[in-house]
């Protein structure tokens, strides 16, 4: 049975962090379509904030993740801070003490972030938020390992429709926060929060993989 | 734009610096968080607290407003967006004079979400916390859907009463049933004539062409009702008392109490000359307006109206 270590998971992190500043023009220039055009600007800072407090130190992934939902919730405010907060807090308290993590503790940690992220916003799937990118990756990934895939497709399932969803806010009509303001003018373009989720997620995924024994 | 500014990622914390300094006599920064402003007079023991928070941006808004009998502790977010909540948090440990803090704050998706965590945090510290979300803001939400509207100028209405209230020695339902009443009974409407710019973002994310105003607009550029030719001040005076003032559904005799505000963006004559025309507005529907009040940029000025 594949899985990856927790130690040393700090790595998976700070190359999660590395994509989002990389990006950081990136995500404001989405965002300013219809919003206010700062996600990337705070995405960067939050994210390359913990990045810093993780470098050269020998850090296990629930630890480095809880300095992430740290850094985000207590730092960052908005709307980002406590919805990202929130999901690395969670899934840092699903695998932390643990040494190992395979498919069905990641499983479990995904559903603890996802839950997290819907026990303070009020967003459903549909209404072009980071929702639309993360409940599609979480139904893949359940539905490749309950189907007998191995971990590693099931990480390739997770992310493949972790893309899928962000692509889909493109055509939708935004129902909370900024841009909701917009209504028909927020048809269009992607989300700024669903594409900086699905790059999450997607480092999350190459982390795990690339470790997978 | 060419602004007074340091670094760009810098400019909440340089101005809280500034507005503290230039306020010692009745402000104080928190020793454990520099996003929270707090009143010299707080915490008032026994009394109820008084709590507000945003993004910065439009000051007086929300800093401003820390004093003796308005607001005992306020939590500063960065521009335009909700402060953390942990802030919020903080704000409200200092303002606990053990008889319970009222949050009064505006309606947006970041503020919603960092209160209700703020509040999970203070009630585990024994604190309880009371909400009032303002929703004056007229264009932003059909009548029908009031809960979705955002809280705008109306706030300030809602601290002074509330404030004031909490200074009374009510109790925590007491206040938190008055300033629910005091944004309730307010109406407001933004007219904006330029687009924003976030400093660190460095442009505008949307356009106002010259020649043309956006009616109904949001405090952080959000789209208004309609886009239409700039006129003069009396009708745009004209079209701003009409949409709020159908809103409101008021019986003739009324007292209006009217607020104008420029954000910290519109000159000071700008506004006055609004007014002329909205007081007339008022007197023309049988309403009899109170002392009008203009806030201007300076976060303290005299509250000569009968509120």
């Amino acid at each position: 049975m594949q899985s990856f270590p927790n130690a040393g998971g700090g790595a998976i992190i700070e190359a999660m962090a590395a994509r989002i500043v990389e990006n950081k023009a990136y995500l404001s220039e989405i965002d300013g379509k219809i919003g206010d055009g700062d996600h990337g600007v705070n995405m960067a800072k939050g994210f390359g904030m913990a990045a810093e407090r993780i470098h050269g130190r020998e850090v296990s992934l629930s630890e480095a993740m809880a300095l992430l939902g740290d850094v985000l919730m207590g730092e960052i405010g908005g709307s980002m801070g406590p919805l990202y907060g929130m999901t690395f807090t969670e899934f840092s308290e699903a695998i932390e003490g643990r040494e190992r993590i395979d498919a069905a503790l990641f499983s479990v940690m995904l559903h603890k972030g996802l839950e997290g992220v819907q026990s303070i916003g009020s967003a459903q799937v549909g209404d072009k938020t980071l929702l639309d990118t993360f409940v599609p990756a979480v139904e893949a990934f359940d539905a490749a390992t309950n189907g007998g895939q191995s971990f590693a497709e099931a990480l390739d399932a997770l992310v493949k429709a972790a893309d899928a969803g962000r692509d889909s806010t493109i055509d939708l009509v935004a129902k909370i926060g900024r841009a909701s303001r917009l209504g028909e003018r927020s048809r269009g373009v992607l989300d700024a929060g669903a594409t900086s989720c699905a790059m999450i997620l997607g480092s999350l995924a190459d982390g795990a993989k690339s470790r997978l024994a | 734009m060419q602004r007074f500014i340091n670094d760009p990622d810098n400019v909440v914390d340089d101005t809280v610096r500034g507005f503290v300094k230039a306020h010692r006599d009745l402000v104080r920064l928190s020793e454990t968080n520099r996003r929270v402003v707090v009143s010299t007079h707080a915490p008032r023991e026994g009394r109820v607290g008084v709590v507000t928070g945003g993004g910065s941006g439009h000051e007086p808004a929300f800093i401003g407003y820390t004093g003796k009998g308005l607001v005992d502790a306020v939590a500063v977010g960065e521009l335009f967006s909700s402060p953390t909540a942990k802030s919020f948090h903080d704000a409200i440990k200092h303002a606990n004079g053990g008889a319970g803090v009222v949050c009064l704050y505006g309606n947006y998706a970041g503020d919603n979400m960092n209160v209700k965590m703020a509040q999970k945090l203070a009630s585990k510290d024994g604190i309880e916390v009371a909400v009032v979300v303002a929703n004056d803001d007229v264009c932003s939400a059909p009548s029908a859907e009031r809960e979705k509207r955002r809280g705008v100028a109306g706030e300030i209405f809602m601290w002074k009463i509330g404030g004031a209230k909490a200074a009374e020695g009510a109790s925590l339902e007491e206040v938190r049933a008055t300033a629910q009443r005091a944004i309730d009974n307010c109406r407001s409407i933004g007219v904006g004539l330029g687009p924003c710019t976030l400093p660190a973002v460095g442009h505008p994310n949307f356009q106002i062409e010259p020649g043309t105003m956006e009616v109904g607009i949001g405090h952080h550029g959000e789209p208004g009702i309609r886009v239409e030719p700039l006129k003069t001040a009396a009708e745009v005076a004209r079209d701003m008392a009409t949409i709020v003032l159908d809103d409101h559904d008021l019986a003739a005799g009324t007292d209006v109490a009217v607020l104008v505000s420029g954000l910290g963006a519109t000159p000071l004559n700008e506004l006055y000359i609004l007014n002329d025309t909205i007081e007339d507005e008022i007197a023309a529907r049988a309403f009899r307006s109170t002392a009008p009040m203009s806030a201007t940029t300076s976060p303290r000025w005299r509250w000569s109206a009968r509120l």
